[in-house]
């Protein structure tokens, strides 16, 4: 018998009903999208009037900020901004002792859910996002604010590889909150937190190149760069495919080491909890 | 060989308290009381396959700690315990795989999904072989009467197809034992029964080994051949059911229904512990009084229409043994949540 399936035989259901369940909220996708686009807008009038009173030479073209801005709108459902829900719940009520009377890791049970939620969900923006933006909003006249394709074949290659670790790092990140609430309970203020480290650290607000020098080395080295500025710099064509490695590497350490820290502190949390109403 | 070995467990938690009203809750951000409160004070005992034993005290008492260590999901302060051979919180993953839980209080089956579907996911959850799946689903599927319920989203089930559904969801790796915390709690009389039916069965037929914790007592008089009894973190009786009422009580009631509302009934040696307008429930010692003795002599001072005698019902029984022990009950009444103040 080949042990390999059977071994991620669990984590593979878990996360192919958990994303079919995730496909059913199309309302919720709808809305989101349209508030997306309104916040693509906002952002993007924003820069406009940024970069027309400003003579001065720029990190990033108002053409790449475009892209950039529109592919993070497309693909805010994959950041770590938020706290699952269920977990939270389970957490909550006690319900997280069915959890650990399963036969399976908790860690990768949980690290399995992060990717259902960080997947259906985007899967469902992000391609009317995508196409609003980049066949939208030219045929609306608005020819500088679409999103660009990537300038080159290489670009769009290097950009799904990056994305793909871009995924499992945010899941890392997700997971690692869910654990918190072990702690916290709640877990609303660590859930602040990590929206505004997240949204603001990553580049989701404001592109990191657009960042004062100082910041630069510490917003580069910080795990946030990973999720948005380094994919979508590549995407943009900002940075060239040939640093890939680089940011795979990033991308991966980090990754790695929120694992080992998120594995550590749960095998600690599960020894001293205590299953909420008896 | 016992399946179950339990010696000496303890384990304590942490309460945090604060006064009430604001001015605790900004004392409470400053300085944090904590108290700490025995769950399990040296808990003892050992289960043979394919008994079926009753778990019951007062809330708070222990019950629900005791079965979240035995299913490894409690890690305890002090103490051994072994079930088929393991020490459940340190193998739980391989421990987990040969139990079933049910918490009669929460659902193990997915909110959103159809009952089959949460069924397949704990198919590939526990790993088992699609032939063995379907022969368990199947079987449980005719005891427990689901068909109609298969397809049915679980948010949408009744709090009695649900617990069917849950039993079934907690026996499809066929576990050879199968814990259950309160598995009746809020059910109606029909499901309570069916749920206490398929209980039986599964015992009797698989003889798969049954740690029931409940309140209610019918539960325990319907199922249980042995009982044992939790106290303040203590076991206060283990064994018989019989056992345990002969060690409490030697009283048997005898009630009788008068044909004549409100006649009182006086004798010496038995006392009137009820009495509505036409039936009066007198308790008596057997020793002190052969029950056909009291029966003549009542029958003969008073008519009656009907009578009977009885042995009090397990909760008085239980009720006893808790006044024997526990002094102080209100330490017993203590549930564990420690977000909250429990004064």
């Amino acid at each position: 018998m080949d042990r390999g399936p059977d071994l991620l035989r669990p984590y593979v259901a878990i996360v192919s009903a958990r994303f079919r369940m995730l496909l059913q909220y199309r309302a919720a996708a709808l809305a989101g999208l349209w508030t997306q686009i309104f916040f693509g807008f906002v952002i993007l009038s924003i820069y406009e009037a940024f970069y027309r009173s400003s003579a001065a030479e720029q990190p990033m073209t108002f053409r790449q900020i475009a892209s950039y801005v529109w592919l993070g709108q497309a693909l805010l459902a994959m950041l770590p901004w938020n706290a699952d829900d269920d977990v939270r719940a389970m957490v909550r009520t006690g319900a997280v002792a069915y959890e650990l009377c399963r036969p399976i890791d908790l860690y990768g049970l949980w690290f399995a859910r992060a990717i259902a939620r960080r997947t259906a969900p985007t899967v469902l923006r992000a391609v009317p996002m995508c196409l609003i933006a980049s066949i939208g909003l030219p045929l609306l006249g608005l020819d500088e604010w679409r999103l660009a394709p990537p300038p080159a074949l290489a670009s769009a290659v290097a950009f799904g590889l990056a994305l793909v670790c871009t995924l499992l790092l945010g899941c890392a990140l997700s997971t690692l909150v869910n654990i918190s609430m072990l702690w916290t309970i709640g877990g609303e203020g660590t859930v602040i937190l990590m929206t505004a480290l997240v949204t603001f650290l990553s580049g989701m607000i404001v592109p990191l190149p657009l960042f004062p020098d100082w910041a630069q080395p510490i917003v580069r080295a910080l795990p946030f760069a990973g999720l948005v500025d380094l994919p979508f710099r590549l995407f943009t064509g900002h940075i060239g495919p040939g640093e890939v490695p680089g940011v795979l590497l990033h991308q991966l350490a980090w990754t790695l080491a929120l694992v080992i820290l998120g594995r550590s502190l749960l095998s600690r949390g599960l020894k001293r909890i205590v299953v909420q109403g008896g | 060989m016992p399946q179950i070995v339990v010696e000496n467990l303890v384990k304590t938690f942490r309460v945090s308290e604060r006064a009430s009203g604001l001015w605790g809750a900004v004392r409470g951000l400053v300085r944090r009381r904590h108290r700490t409160v025995w769950a399990l004070n040296g808990i003892s005992f050992a289960i043979e396959p394919g008994e079926l034993v009753g778990y019951i005290g007062p809330n708070g008492a222990g019950k629900s700690t005791t079965v979240k260590t035995l299913a490894g999901i409690l890690v305890p302060d002090a103490g051994r315990c072994e079930v088929l051979g393991r020490v459940p919180w340190r193998e739980r993953i391989a421990h987990v795989a040969r139990i079933g839980v049910v918490f009669g209080q929460r659902t193990q089956l997915w909110w959103d999904l159809p009952v089959t579907e949460s069924f397949e996911l704990l198919r590939d959850i526990y790993r088992v072989p699609q032939a063995g799946y379907e022969a368990a689903r199947d079987e449980l599927v005719a005891l427990l009467d689901l068909t109609p319920l298969l397809d049915t989203p679980v948010r949408q089930l009744s709090l009695g197809q649900r617990m069917r559904c849950d039993l079934a969801a907690a026996l499809l790796h066929a576990p050879p034992i199968l814990f259950l915390d309160e598995p009746t709690i809020g059910l109606d009389a029909v499901s309570k029964l069916a749920v206490r039916d398929f209980i039986l069965r599964l015992n009797r037929e698989r003889g798969t080994t049954v740690i029931l914790t409940t309140h209610d007592m019918d539960d325990i008089e319907a199922l249980c051949t042995r009982v044992v009894v939790i106290g303040d973190g203590r076991i206060l009786s283990d064994g018989r059911l019989s056992e345990l009422r002969s060690r409490v009580t030697r009283e048997r009631w005898l009630t009788v229904d008068l044909l004549e509302p409100g006649q009182s009934i006086h004798d010496p040696d038995a006392t009137v512990i009820r009495q509505d307008s036409h039936r009066v429930c007198l308790a008596f010692d057997p020793q002190r009084v052969s029950p056909a003795e009291l029966i003549h002599r009542v029958t003969s001072a008073h008519a009656i229409r009907d009578l009977f005698v009885e042995n009090p019902p397990i909760e008085t029984i239980v009720a006893r043994l808790y006044g024997q022990s526990l002094p102080a009950r209100d330490t017993a009444a203590l549930r564990i949540q420690p977000d909250r103040s429990s004064a």
